[in-house]
């Protein structure tokens, strides 16, 4: 990147985050509750951009991880526990079974994760529907308090949208640490050529392993604040649907891009509300402009960006190579 | 970009906290339009446009016209608590629904806490013991209707050995822990415990097991269609116990599609278009001529929470959303007043209904009233 | 013991429905890797079609007919070129995604356009029932079950004896090869759409009069089709019958011995394990991984 390029990307940064964090400021409860549920989706949306974007793993679990940990973190809190404690539980118990589940089946073949993990989803929310002595079955948990951070009480919706958004900060950061690392590397190197990477020495199976686990950890986090936000919690959620849709975010977004589940959780959050006005049709609406866009880049949005981008540059070149042509000598030019 | 769907996110916020003419009426709906409940939310907003059409061109309410507003909740608790949300930041009149217990459990602390009354179609019995004075029924809480259903049972049927097959939502559960408790009481044994998903086709295995145990009778609490099914598989295994339902085991759409096999149901009906009454016959018209299709009991529950409205408001003599719930506590209306309300009623403190009920035998496929249940009042 | 008899008999019944959906399923896939979300959707849509029909006043035997014609129309050849086509080589991913969308689409636009309830469908086998065994079973369910192994058959045949059939195996097997040997490759493959379609519009007729016409009814549907599939063999047209009746028994036997509240974990427990331990399916053949 140019230092222009640079300088206007470190400008929209900050404008964005100066709108994240001055704009809420004047919009009632239901407005923050819904970039609260975006902050919380764009956290499991990330975790499964690891898996998929850049590891190139479908999983169909990150629903059932986001309950775990909403569950985790309910019956936790409702019993007195901090959420700081229930949301490490959350991390690492998502972590742990993430670990499980994958072992096995990444011994097979690439489609097949998808479908255990597929049948992962559906079995937990049987779980979570029919224990009842654990997860109060169909009725649910209620009154899921909220935390208090350092004496302040996050029981209003604005403090804890900083919360939530707060969260989302220390995610990107850390995510963006491991992107950089080795460890991203060898996880882009898996999703490039897994068998390259194999001859490299990478070991495949382990990388793959990791981020499979780190990705559903963090899908437990997202649930472990999806449960003092909506201050319920059920087994409704946590069907097969909510890891579609993730998957849907993930894609729409732009899978692999590090942007991606930012803008993916967003279109599936706000859009839905945008088009509320055509009343009973709005999921069809949604469901066709879903269809339309990957017709068109199934890379997702920031795939369009991303090759206009690199169509300008690649003309930008092109053209900085004619006009260095023309001034050559004719002979030089073959 | 983000920036930019930020600020939009802050424009619709704005556009909706505004208020609206000062003259109309706002009622705002917090449905199951889509998901798992679709048929019940959209026939509870049917019945709901039906009445504000009815009422808006009969002059509207103490001269003010009615506007309505339908959210979808997905059938989803959070999301209806969310959709609730957005609809008490813009003062409505009076919250309507939603249907699924499960969703009213959740949204019920809100509009208690903004002080808007919620009418609404849940009928789990927990939901009139929360000391919620803002809540209130349009149907016979589980509370009310399955002591009745337990009484028939063993006194009428002389069941002692009961199968219960429900389905595995709130409502099905719901009623099934109720009626539990009921035999209990009574001393009749549960001798089979079945639960189905909603959307269920294939009962073999259900039948089979109800069957297979020493159940004299079978109470059925599923949906429509999922009875209708149940219905057709008890009669190919020839299973000859008596079975017992509620509302929706016989319903007029559960008896078109069970045809025959329907034959010999019984249930407890609160609330049916197939009541003897007048004016439920001819509400029944009404809709069937706008919507092209016979309302299940969902949708008379829409149509009487716009009515229940208009009753409130009309005893109060002003329109005054803090005043709604209070008017509705202890009233009784009869339908000879309110012709929109379809049978005589009584509202107590807790937001339970009181109105006649019956008790249906579905006989050469038309529901046939072997007993009417009185109103206490 | 008859208790277990009924309930194995009842399961090949629903499992034969199985079978039929998961049949084109897996055609779809080993043709051109397209995994088809909105299968239990495209179960859904030829039954109303042919209401719709209908319901302007045709004969039931011309509704559906002409529901059949427009179902392959939009099914399959519709679905293949607005849909499969411009998404097919950019990997399988995006194009699994598109059909969620698509499925999701498809019952809202029923719900919408048509209604949100069941309906009631006239059923082509007479009613009553046979007993076979010492158990009763309807004469829909043995109609249901006739087909699917008819249909099985008649693909079979036409895959393995006629010249069509065959240029289409080796369309799937190899398109580069053959094409080269003078397969015409993207006929071959519309001509999968095409079965397809008119595969799932015969599931519909014979499955919807037991299940009522509903814009729900593709969910279940669906996904036990997928489940099957995946059991039986994913590259094997003879393995999605076997798995639809496996799945079919084990349902109802994990219903009425294991427990009803769980009783949809077994068929997973089966995926889960079937997948680990023999990733081809009980009837598959065993895939080479290309390096």
């Amino acid at each position: 990147m140019t230092p222009a390029h640079r300088l206007f990307a470190i400008a929209a940064g900050a404008a964005v985050i100066a709108a994240l964090v001055f704009v809420p400021l004047s919009l009632g409860r239901y407005g923050l509750y819904i970039l609260s549920l975006w902050s919380v989706m764009s956290i499991a949306a990330i975790g499964l951009n690891l898996t998929l974007g850049y590891a190139g793993q479908v999983s169909l679990a990150q629903g059932a991880f986001v309950g775990i940990g909403a569950y985790a973190a309910a019956i936790m809190t409702v019993n007195g526990l901090p959420l700081s404690l229930a949301v490490a539980a959350a991390l690492i118990l998502c972590f742990i079974v993430g670990w499980v589940l994958g072992y096995p089946a990444l011994r097979v073949q690439h489609h097949y994760l998808a479908f255990v993990t597929l049948a992962f989803s559906t079995l937990a929310f049987l779980v979570f529907r029919n224990e009842e002595w654990l997860t109060k079955g169909i009725y649910g948990i209620s009154d899921v308090p909220r935390p208090n951070i350092f004496g302040l009480s996050t029981a209003k919706p604005l403090p804890f949208y900083y919360l939530c958004l707060f969260t989302l900060g220390v995610v990107t950061i850390a995510f963006w640490r491991l992107v950089r690392s080795p460890w991203g590397r060898a996880f882009m190197a898996l999703r490039e050529n897994p068998m390259r990477a194999l001859s490299l020495g990478v070991d495949t199976r382990r990388y793959t392993l990791m981020a499979f686990a780190i990705g559903s950890a963090l899908g437990g986090l997202a649930g472990a604040l999806y449960a003092p936000l909506t201050e319920f919690v059920d087994p409704t959620p946590f069907t097969l649907s909510l890891s579609l849709n993730l998957l849907m975010m993930v894609i729409v977004g732009g899978s692999g891009f590090f942007f991606g589940p930012y803008l993916g959780a967003m279109i599936a959050v706000l859009l839905p509300e945008w088009l509320r006005f055509t009343q009973g049709y709005y999921l069809i609406v949604y469901a066709v402009l879903v269809m339309a866009l990957l017709i068109y880049s199934p890379t997702g949005i920031l795939g369009i960006l991303d090759r206009y981008l690199r169509d300008r540059s690649a003309k930008a070149a092109s053209s900085l190579r004619a006009a260095a042509r023309a001034s050559l000598p004719d002979e030089a030019v073959g | 970009m983000k920036s930019v769907l930020a600020a939009g996110a802050a424009l619709l916020a704005a556009a909706f906290a505004a208020p609206a003419f000062a003259q109309d009426i706002e009622l705002a709906d917090v449905a199951e339009l889509s998901g798992g409940g679709a048929t019940v939310g959209t026939n509870w907003k049917n019945g709901i446009d039906l009445a504000v059409e009815e009422i808006n061109a009969a002059g509207g309410i103490l001269g003010h016209r009615i506007v309505v507003t339908h959210a979808d909740s997905q059938s989803n608790p959070g999301v209806a608590r969310a959709q609730v949300q957005k609809a008490l930041d813009s003062n409505p009149y009076v919250l309507l629904g939603p249907g699924y217990s499960g969703s009213v459990k959740v949204t019920a602390p809100l509009a208690a806490e903004a002080g808007v009354a919620q009418i609404m179609g849940g009928e789990a019995a927990e939901l009139t013991r929360m000391g919620d004075k803002f809540l209130f029924r349009t149907s016979f809480g589980q509370q009310s209707s399955m002591p009745k259903v337990a009484k028939y049972m063993a006194e009428d049927m002389k069941a002692k050995n009961v199968a219960i097959v429900w389905v595995n939502n709130d409502f099905g559960k719901g009623g099934r822990d109720t009626i539990t408790k009921e035999f209990d009481k009574r001393g009749v044994k549960v001798a089979a415990d079945i639960s189905t998903e909603a959307g269920q086709a294939d009962f073999a295995a259900d039948v089979a097991k109800v069957k297979a145990s020493d159940a004299d009778a079978a109470f059925v609490y599923l949906n429509e269609e999922e009875s209708a099914r149940i219905l057709k598989e008890f009669k190919r295994q020839g299973a000859t116990l008596p079975l017992m339902g509620e509302t929706t085991l016989v319903g007029q759409k559960v008896i078109e599609l069970a045809g025959d096999a329907a034959n010999g149901a019984r249930a407890h009906v609160g609330l049916t278009t197939d009541a003897p009454v007048e004016s439920v016959r001819a509400f029944r018209n009404r809709f069937v001529k706008k919507y092209n299709y016979v309302p299940d009991h969902n949708g008379i529950k829409g149509y009487l929470a716009v009515y229940m409205v208009k009753a409130a408001t009309e005893k109060m003599g002003k329109v005054d959303p803090k005043g709604v719930a209070d008017a509705l506590h202890g009233l009784t209306i009869k339908a000879a007043d309110q012709p929109g309300l379809l049978m005589d009623v009584t509202f107590d403190e807790n937001g339970d209904i009181d109105r006649e009920g019956f008790l249906v035998e579905v006989e050469n496929g038309k529901q046939v009233i072997k007993q009417i249940l009185p109103k206490l009042q | 013991m008859s208790n277990l008899v009924d309930l194995v008999i009842a399961g090949l019944a629903t499992g034969a429905i199985y079978a039929l959906v998961a049949i084109g399923f897996t055609l779809l896939w080993q043709t051109s890797q397209t995994i088809n979300f909105a299968q239990g959707e495209f179960v859904m849509l030829p039954a109303f079609l042919m209401l719709a029909v209908a319901s302007l006043g045709a004969p039931f035997w011309l509704a559906v007919v002409l529901g059949a014609l427009l179902s392959i129309a939009i099914l399959g050849v519709a679905f293949k070129k607005l849909l499969v086509d411009p998404m097919l080589r950019h990997g399988v991913l995006p194009l699994a995604i598109a059909t969620m969308a698509l499925s999701v689409a498809m019952k809202e636009s029923v719900k919408q356009f048509f209604s949100a309830e069941a309906q009631p469908f006239p059923s082509i086998a007479p009613s009553g029932s046979v007993s076979i065994f010492g158990s009763s079973i309807s004469l829909q369910s043995v109609g249901v079950f006739a087909f699917g192994v008819a249909a099985v058959i008649g693909l079979n045949l036409f895959l393995e004896r006629t010249s069509t059939g065959r240029q289409m195996q080796a369309a799937a097997q190899n398109p580069t090869v053959a094409r080269i040997i003078g397969v015409p490759v993207e006929r071959m493959i519309m001509l999968t759409f095409v079965i397809n379609a008119a595969l799932v519009a015969l599931a519909s007729l014979l499955v919807t009069p037991i299940y009522l016409a509903k814009f729900s009814s593709g969910e279940t549907l669906g996904q036990a089709a997928f489940i099957a599939a995946i059991v039986g063999g994913f590259n094997q047209v003879r393995g999605a019958i076997v798995g639809g009746l496996v799945i079919g028994v084990v349902d109802n036997l994990a219903a009425a011995y294991v427990s009803t509240q769980y009783r949809a974990a077994v068929p997973l427990m089966l995926l889960i394990v079937i997948i680990l331990f023999r990733p081809e399916g009980l009837v598959g053949r065993s895939e080479e991984r290309t390096v």
